[in-house]
C-alpha cells in the first residue's frame, strides 16, 4: 500500500490541452473517486498514474518514488478496465495467475493466492472457464480477482462498473466498498456516476474541462459545493438553479429571480449590491405545500414517482424546477401549487459561479 | 406460403449447385484428362469420363520427369515466402495498429504505391538488379521478390486483425507486469491465430501458383518452381496434355492439405472486424 502525489500534472495531445496543472494527494489506504461529465480528463488521469499516458509536464510519486518514466510494469499498481480486458484464450485461473507467473512467483504460492482471491469473490466454481463463458459479474469480478492477487500499492479503476445493468452494478458497488474495507488498499476510481463516487469515496475529486472544481468528501461536494459545476454534477434529481439579482439594502436583502419573483433574505450573502448570481436549491429542501408570506406559487408540469419518492417538475415565472418529496399526497398533484424556498437550504454562486 | 418458401429454397440450393460446379468443372477436367490414357484423349471425342482410366502419366511425372524437383522448389519458395512475410507482416501490422510514429502517414502510401504497378513493368528492373548479386537463377532471389511484393497486402491484412483486438488487453497485460513484447507475444498474437493463417494461406497460394518472375528469374530446371515446370511439358510440336494435368494435379495436393489445415482459423480470420470478437 502506498500514498500517490500528483504534482501540477498537465497533459496535451499535441497543441490540444487535456489537463491543466493537477494537484492531488492521496493517502495510503484511501479511496478516492475520480468523478466528471466525459472528456474532463478523468481516464487520461487514471492512465497516466498507470503509466498507460506520458506526463506533459509535472510529477507523479508513488509511495515517494517519481514515476514519471517508469513503465506500467515497474509501478507496482494493478488495474481494472471498463472492458474487464481479460485475457480470451486463458482460463479464469490462467487470467489470475498471469502477474504472478510473469514475476516468476513459485508454483505453490501462486495457486494458494489464487484459491485465496477465487473463494474471496465466490469464483471456485469458475476457474477453468474461459472469459467468453462467464457473465458480465462474473468477468468483472475475475477483472479484480486479477488486481487482488497481486497486492499491489494501488489499485485504479476505470470505470468498472459501466457495463453492468443497474441492479448488478449496485451490487458490486458494494463489493468493490467491502473489498477496500477488508484490504485497506490505496484506490482511485474514475466514474461519471455520483452515485458511485458518493457511496464509494473517502475523498471525491470533482473533474471539468481538464481542471479539479473541488476536493471534499462526498458529504461536503454535497452539501457545500465549491461552484455551479460541482453543485449541479453531485446530487440527483440535480439541483435547481434560478438566475437573478441579489439586492442589498441595509442588514437584510433579497433576490430578484429572472421570472419577476422576488425573494426575501434576513441576512446578507458576500455579493454587491445589484450583481447577477444564481440561487441554488436542491430539490428536496424544496417545500411544496408551503403557507405563509414567503410562499410563491409554481405550476406544476409533471409528476415522476419513482416508488420511494415524487419528483415534481415545475415551473415558477418561466424558470422551470424539480421538488423532492416523500408525501405521497402530492402524487396526484394538478394546477399551482405554493412553495418555499427555505434560505437556509439557498446557496449563492457569483457571475463567475463560484460559491458565495 | 410453405409451397413459396420451399421453391425459394430449392432456388437457393439450386443456384449455389450451379455456381460450385461452375467453379469446380476445370478442377474436374483437370482430373480428368490427368487419368485418361494417351490413346483416348483424342480418340474418344469430349467425354465426362474416359472409358478406361490409367495413372500412367501420373507415373512419368514422378518416375521421369523434373517434376519431383520443381515440386520440391516450389514448397522451399512458397513456405519460405509465406513463413517470412507473415513474420515480417505481424510485425510491421501491429506497428501499424498500435504505434503513432513519425511518417507512419508516408509508409503506408508508399505500400500502397507499391501495390499500383502491374509487374510486367518490374520484370526488367528487378532482373538487373538481381542479376549482380548472383539471385537470379535461385530460389533465395525469388523467395526475396515474392517476400517483398507480398508485404504490403499482408501488412494490411494484419493490421486490420490487430485492430480488431482491444488495446485494453495489452495494457492489462503491461499493468501485469509484461514489457510491450511480452504482451504482444502472450496476449496478442495468439488471438491474431486466425489473421495469421489467413495471411499465411493467401502468400502461400500466392507464391504457388506465381508465373512471371519464376518464369523471368529463373532459366534452368535446377531452379525451376513448379508453374514453370508445367510449361516443360509444352514442346515445340505438341503438349502432353495428359502428364501437364497429372503434375498439375500432384500441385494442387500441398495447396489442398495447407488450407485443410488452416481452414478452421481461416474461416474465423476472414470474418473477423465484421463482427465485434
Amino acid at each position: 500500500m502506498a500514498s500517490i502525489d500528483i504534482s501540477a500534472i498537465r497533459k496535451s495531445y499535441g497543441i490540444l490541452p487535456v489537463l491543466h496543472g493537477i494537484d492531488l494527494e492521496i493517502r495510503d489506504g484511501e479511496f478516492v473517486v475520480l468523478v466528471g461529465p466525459s472528456g474532463c480528463g478523468k481516464s487520461t488521469l487514471l492512465r497516466m498514474i498507470a503509466g498507460l499516458e506520458a506526463v506533459t509536464s509535472g510529477e507523479i510519486r508513488i509511495d515517494g518514488k517519481r514515476v514519471n518514466d517508469l513503465a506500467p510494469k515497474d509501478r507496482d499498481i494493478a488495474m481494472v478496465f471498463q472492458s474487464y480486458a481479460l485475457y480470451p484464450h486463458m482460463s479464469v485461473a490462467k487470467n489470475m495467475s498471469y502477474s504472478l507467473r510473469l514475476r516468476k512467483t513459485p508454483a505453490e504460492k501462486i495457486a494458494s493466492v489464487v484459491a485465496g482471491a477465487a473463494t474471496k469473490l465466490g469464483l471456485d466454481p469458475l476457474m477453468e472457464r474461459r472469459p467468453r463463458a462467464l457473465s458480465g459479474g462474473q468477468r468483472q469480478r475475475v477483472a479484480m480477482g486479477r488486481a487482488i492477487v497481486r497486492e499491489p500499492k494501488a489499485f485504479l479503476f476505470d470505470e468498472p462498473l459501466s457495463n453492468l445493468d443497474a441492479r448488478l452494478r449496485e451490487q458490486m458497488r458494494a463489493e468493490i466498498k467491502k473489498l477496500h474495507q477488508d484490504l485497506g488498499a490505496t484506490s482511485i476510481y474514475v466514474t461519471h456516476d455520483q452515485i458511485e463516487a458518493m457511496t464509494l469515496a473517502d475523498r471525491i475529486v470533482a473533474m471539468h474541462g481538464g481542471i479539479v472544481q473541488q476536493v471534499g468528501s462526498p458529504l461536503e461536494l454535497y452539501d457545500n459545493p465549491a461552484n455551479l459545476f460541482v453543485a449541479g454534477f453531485i446530487g440527483s434529481p440535480g439541483m435547481n438553479f434560478f438566475e437573478g439579482r441579489y439586492m442589498r439594502s441595509g442588514e437584510t436583502a433579497s433576490f430578484a429571480l429572472t421570472g419577476g419573483a422576488v425573494l426575501p433574505l434576513p441576512s446578507t450573502a458576500n455579493l454587491p449590491d445589484g450583481s447577477r448570481a444564481t440561487l441554488g436549491i436542491r430539490p428536496e429542501h424544496v417545500i411544496l405545500g408551503a403557507e405563509g408570506p414567503d410562499a410563491m406559487l409554481a405550476k406544476v408540469d409533471l409528476v415522476e414517482p419513482t416508488g420511494f419518492g415524487i419528483i415534481v417538475h415545475l415551473t415558477l415565472g418561466s424558470v422551470a424546477f424539480k421538488a423532492f418529496t416523500l408525501d405521497r399526497r402530492f402524487l396526484g398533484m394538478q394546477g399551482e401549487v405554493a412553495v418555499r424556498l427555505p434560505v437556509p437550504n439557498l446557496h449563492f454562486f457569483d457571475e463567475a459561479g463560484r460559491k458565495v | 406460403m410453405t409451397g413459396k418458401r420451399i421453391l425459394a429454397f430449392l432456388a437457393h440450393r439450386l443456384a449455389i449447385f450451379a455456381y460450385v460446379v461452375f467453379a469446380l468443372f476445370p478442377l474436374y477436367w483437370l482430373l480428368k484428362v490427368s487419368v485418361t490414357p494417351n490413346k483416348l484423349l483424342y480418340s474418344e471425342g469430349i467425354r465426362m469420363w474416359p472409358s478406361r482410366t490409367s495413372f500412367e502419366h501420373f507415373e512419368f511425372v514422378l518416375r521421369h520427369s523434373d517434376f519431383p524437383v520443381f515440386f520440391k522448389n516450389s514448397l522451399i519458395v512458397s513456405g519460405s515466402t509465406a513463413v517470412i512475410v507473415t513474420a515480417l507482416a505481424s510485425l510491421a501490422g501491429y506497428a501499424l495498429s498500435r504505434f503513432g510514429f513519425r511518417g507512419k502517414y508516408w509508409i503506408v502510401a508508399l505500400m500502397l504505391l507499391t501495390q499500383m504497378f502491374p509487374l510486367v513493368m518490374l520484370v526488367a528492373p528487378i532482373f538487373k538488379m538481381l542479376s549482380p548479386l548472383g539471385l537470379t537463377n535461385s530460389l533465395t532471389g525469388l523467395i526475396l521478390v515474392y517476400t517483398a511484393f507480398n508485404i504490403p497486402f499482408a501488412t494490411f491484412l494484419m493490421q486490420s486483425f490487430f485492430d480488431g483486438i482491444p488495446k485494453d488487453l495489452e495494457e492489462a497485460a503491461m499493468i501485469d507486469g509484461a514489457t510491450q513484447f511480452v504482451a504482444f507475444r502472450q496476449i496478442i498474437l495468439p488471438l491474431t491465430l486466425p489473421g495469421i493463417a489467413a495471411t499465411l494461406g493467401f502468400v502461400f497460394t500466392a507464391a504457388w501458383s506465381e508465373l512471371l518472375f519464376s518464369l523471368m528469374l529463373i532459366s534452368g530446371n535446377d531452379a525451376a518452381t513448379f508453374p514453370v515446370g508445367l510449361l516443360s511439358f509444352v514442346s515445340k510440336f505438341s503438349v502432353d496434355f495428359g502428364q501437364m494435368m497429372a503434375a498439375g494435379v500432384l500441385a494442387l495436393i500441398p495447396a489442398c492439405l495447407f488450407f485443410l489445415l488452416i481452414q478452421r482459423y481461416l474461416v474465423q480470420g476472414l470474418t473477423a472486424g465484421a463482427v465485434k470478437g
